[in-house]
């Protein structure tokens, strides 16, 4: 147990957050300069959220998966470095900010709780996720949002500051996406010069909403299932708390969003493929 | 276009005139809509009869009998009913055609053409009521050898160093497979799990979560994560003996799940976490699992989620990479490996994948079981083989071509009551077994449901017992892959071959 138990304030908890949670523990994920692999380091968050610690940061990580695993309640994880596969899985409660880019399946069915990326993000991010924010600052790769789900008061809400690729919200049933297309550079924001998402928008969706933030037509890059409309004074009203939530997390001058208009993708039916069947007695 | 490919009716109802007393018995049973009454006598429609049997069973008058239509196609031996009916339904919707229960196809059963050995003189057979014969499985990873300290020279000091994996005990090598609440009702689903609980076996959840009701079963019940993730939370993680990834299933191998909107009732709605009314569409693939390594990704979460203290499987259909297929499942970090085979059920699903994809569970778990001895690998797993296990012999056989437990369905839902009807998508089950009608759940009693469980697998583990006497073997853990006590009498060799079982007479 390599627990460093001095107690530190991290340049970036003061930027986002109001301090208040006293209990700060910071682990080093490689000591000696040697990485630790997924599952001690794993163990010794668990064993330090067993101590009651409620900010936990984590230093020099490199690569190492399911970080913030099933882990629940109001408990923080900053992780310095690049948390590997799957973080934040099964999550359902705790806040998650990374100093760097992170990978693949992040978010993956998550239930409750805050991922923060001050970065791009890998494939498949806030996959199968009920409920929790995801907030990536950067761009981010393929089928990103795949069936994300609501029920009751889990609502998942995913915003991508940078650019999607192909089968952005694939099977969605549930929940928003936002995409803004910005690029972070020379301590700017500024349009991406990389197009806003890729083909197969929404295939299958039958649930939630995604909004683009483009003026470029998306007809040719629906698919099946999905269409596009003009987002409405309704829709504006519904995202722009989250919008701001997410400009005041990176620092983004909300002015520069609104100078393009959004478009709002939605479900055709709640029933895409109900017509496919046919249950005639043989 | 719908009168002139009419598809004849496969049964006649027949109303006995003089005995029905016009109580109407029949219009209230029967959910299909068969009966009406026109005010002088009750009138059947034949082409809407299922032969379910309710009506005859609750007819107060028994004036009912159903029997086989007489009325017939013009008959041709390639060209068979089914295939014209077949024909007709699809050109007259343009739809994937939907099929529950398991293949219906009349394909020989491997099992039916092998024999069990007994012992005669030079070995001496075991009385099974009066010896005892361990039937009981530990289910979970077992470690590839044991390891012991050995810094002392006294060997009272020598203890154990290797760290064994969680593991836990069940009575017989029986699990009731994953029919999940929304395929079957509340009260299948509590019947299931409390003679499960009472039995000391283990029953699936299927993949449509947990109800909070049923986690107080929660040591018998092993939660299955499937591509659709439904009603996966902490709750449903923490509240099971085992895990299960779910693939594949024997029916649908490779084919996604697709519940529709309208059976979504409040209470299916809290299972699987998803609004009232809405589809659970399952994706085809997990989308974070397209490699063995991603695959071990998941195990390696699901196993971290649950701080490791409960096995985690994974659930695959019979198809014809099986063996290499499990081979890497193994390597990959799963504590115990489910085979589906191709005449495993389901609620619904395409007619063509059900009765059209995978192989029979016979050659692929031989298959399997042969490719894990290979790689050395057998005795860290424990091998669960399911698709048509329909009864003791079935699950003798399998256990001797190499599984350690015998997963089935179709058997408990039909001595819940269940009669075969094959009309389970349509959520109108008139036994209260596959339907979220509250009117029709009601009518499966869930004691005389469990009772009747409890029955057929005490029946099965006496049968069991009964055989392995027979055979001289003590444990059933020594029947497990002794492919010598089993013969051969089918038409094709090449089968003997590929089970490793010698012919009858050799």
């Amino acid at each position: 147990m390599q627990v460093n138990k001095r107690m530190i304030v991290n340049e970036t908890k003061e930027k986002i957050f109001e301090i208040g949670l006293e209990e700060i523990i910071e682990i080093n994920a490689a000591p000696n300069g040697k990485s630790i692999d997924s599952r001690e380091l794993n163990f010794m968050i668990h064993e330090a959220v067993n101590a009651n610690y409620k900010s936990i940061i984590l230093n020099n990580v490199c690569g190492q998966r399911f970080i913030g695993a099933a882990l629940k309640g109001d408990i923080e994880i900053i992780i310095n470095g690049i948390p590997g596969n799957d973080l934040g899985i099964f999550m359902d409660g705790p806040k998650v900010i990374v100093n760097g880019n992170c990978e693949d399946q992040s978010g993956n069915t998550m239930n409750h709780g805050t991922i923060i990326i001050n970065g791009d993000g890998g494939d498949v991010i806030g996959l199968s996720s009920r409920g929790g924010k995801i907030f990536i600052k950067g761009d981010v790769g393929y089928r990103v949002g795949i069936h994300m789900k609501e029920y009751e008061d889990k609502f998942p809400l995913l915003i991508i500051g940078g650019t999607i690729n192909d089968f952005l919200g694939e099977y969605m049933a549930g929940g928003l996406i936002i995409v803004l297309g910005l690029k972070y550079e020379n301590g700017n924001f500024q349009e991406s010069d990389q197009p806003i998402c890729g083909n197969e928008l929404g295939a299958g969706i039958h649930g939630g909403k995604i909004f683009l933030r483009t003026d470029l037509s998306l007809e040719d890059k629906l698919g099946i299932g999905a269409n596009v409309f003009d987002i409405t004074e309704e829709e504006i009203a519904e995202i722009s708390p989250f919008i701001d939530e997410f400009c005041k997390i990176f620092g983004i001058p909300s002015d520069i969003i609104w100078k393009k208009p959004f478009q709002t993708i939605k479900p055709i039916s709640k029933r895409p493929f109900g017509g496919n069947y046919c249950s005639q007695i043989i | 276009m719908a009168l002139t490919h009419e598809i004849i009716s496969h049964f006649q109802v027949n109303v006995n005139r003089e005995d029905c007393k016009k109580c109407k018995s029949c219009i209230k049973n029967c959910s299909f809509g068969v009966f009406s009454f026109n005010g002088k006598q009750i009138v059947a429609e034949h082409h809407k009869c299922v032969a379910c049997q309710r009506c005859v069973i609750m007819c107060p008058g028994k004036a009912i009998h159903i029997s086989q239509s007489e009325s017939c196609l013009p008959p041709h031996g390639n060209y068979t009913e089914k295939i014209r009916n077949i024909i007709w339904a699809q050109s007259g919707t343009g739809g994937v055609l939907i099929s529950a229960t398991g293949n219906d196809r009349p394909i020989r059963s491997i099992f039916d053409d092998l024999l069990l050995d007994s012992c005669q003189v030079t070995n001496p057979s075991i009385d099974p009521i009066r010896e005892i014969i361990e039937t009981k499985i530990f289910f979970g990873r077992k470690p590839k050898k044991l390891d012991f300290t050995t810094a002392s020279n006294d060997v009272n000091e020598v203890s154990l160093k290797t760290n064994n994996s969680v593991n836990f005990e069940i009575e017989m090598p029986i699990m009731i497979g994953h029919m999940s609440l929304g395929s079957i009702s509340y009260n299948a689903c509590q019947a299931i799990y409390q003679a499960a609980k009472e039995l000391n076996i283990v029953a699936g959840s299927g993949e449509g979560g947990l109800h909070p009701d049923f986690y107080e079963y929660a040591p018998n019940i092993i939660t299955e994560v499937a591509s659709g993730r439904f009603g996966v939370d902490l709750n449903y993680l923490n509240n099971a003996v085992a895990i299960e990834i779910k693939i594949g299933q024997g029916a649908k191998p490779g084919h996604g799940g697709h519940l529709p909107g309208e059976k979504v009732s409040s209470l299916i709605s809290q299972t699987r976490m998803i609004p009232e009314g809405s589809d659970a569409l399952s994706p085809y693939p997990h989308h974070d699992i397209y490699s063995i390594e991603d695959l071990a990704q998941l195990i390696a979460a699901l196993k971290e989620a649950t701080r490791y203290k409960i096995p985690v499987g994974v659930k695959i259909a019979a198809v014809h990479n099986s063996a290499p297929i499990a081979v890497g499942i193994v390597r990959s970090g799963a504590d115990f490996l489910t085979l589906d085979g191709f005449r495993g059920g389901t609620g619904a699903a395409p007619r063509i994948i059900r009765d059209h994809a995978g192989i029979p569970i016979e050659l692929a778990i031989a298959a399997v079981d042969k490719s894990l001895r290979e790689e050395n690998l057998r005795e860290q797993i424990t091998l669960i083989a399911g698709g048509s296990i329909r009864y003791s012999a079935d699950l003798i056989k399998v256990i001797a071509l190499g599984a350690d437990v015998a997963m089935c369905c179709m058997p408990v839902l039909i001595a819940m009551g269940c009669r075969v009807c094959q009309q389970c998508f349509r959520g109108l089950c008139p036994w209260g077994i596959a339907t979220q009608d509250e009117i029709l759940v009601k009518r499966l009693d869930i004691t005389i449901a469990k009772n009747r469980i409890i029955n057929l697998f005490h029946s099965w583990n006496e049968e069991l017992k009964d055989v392995l006497g027979a055979m001289g073997i003590d444990s059933v853990e020594s029947l497990r892959s002794n492919r010598d006590r089993l013969r051969y009498i089918g038409p094709n060799p090449r089968i003997a071959e590929i089970l490793e079982v010698k012919h009858a007479g050799e």
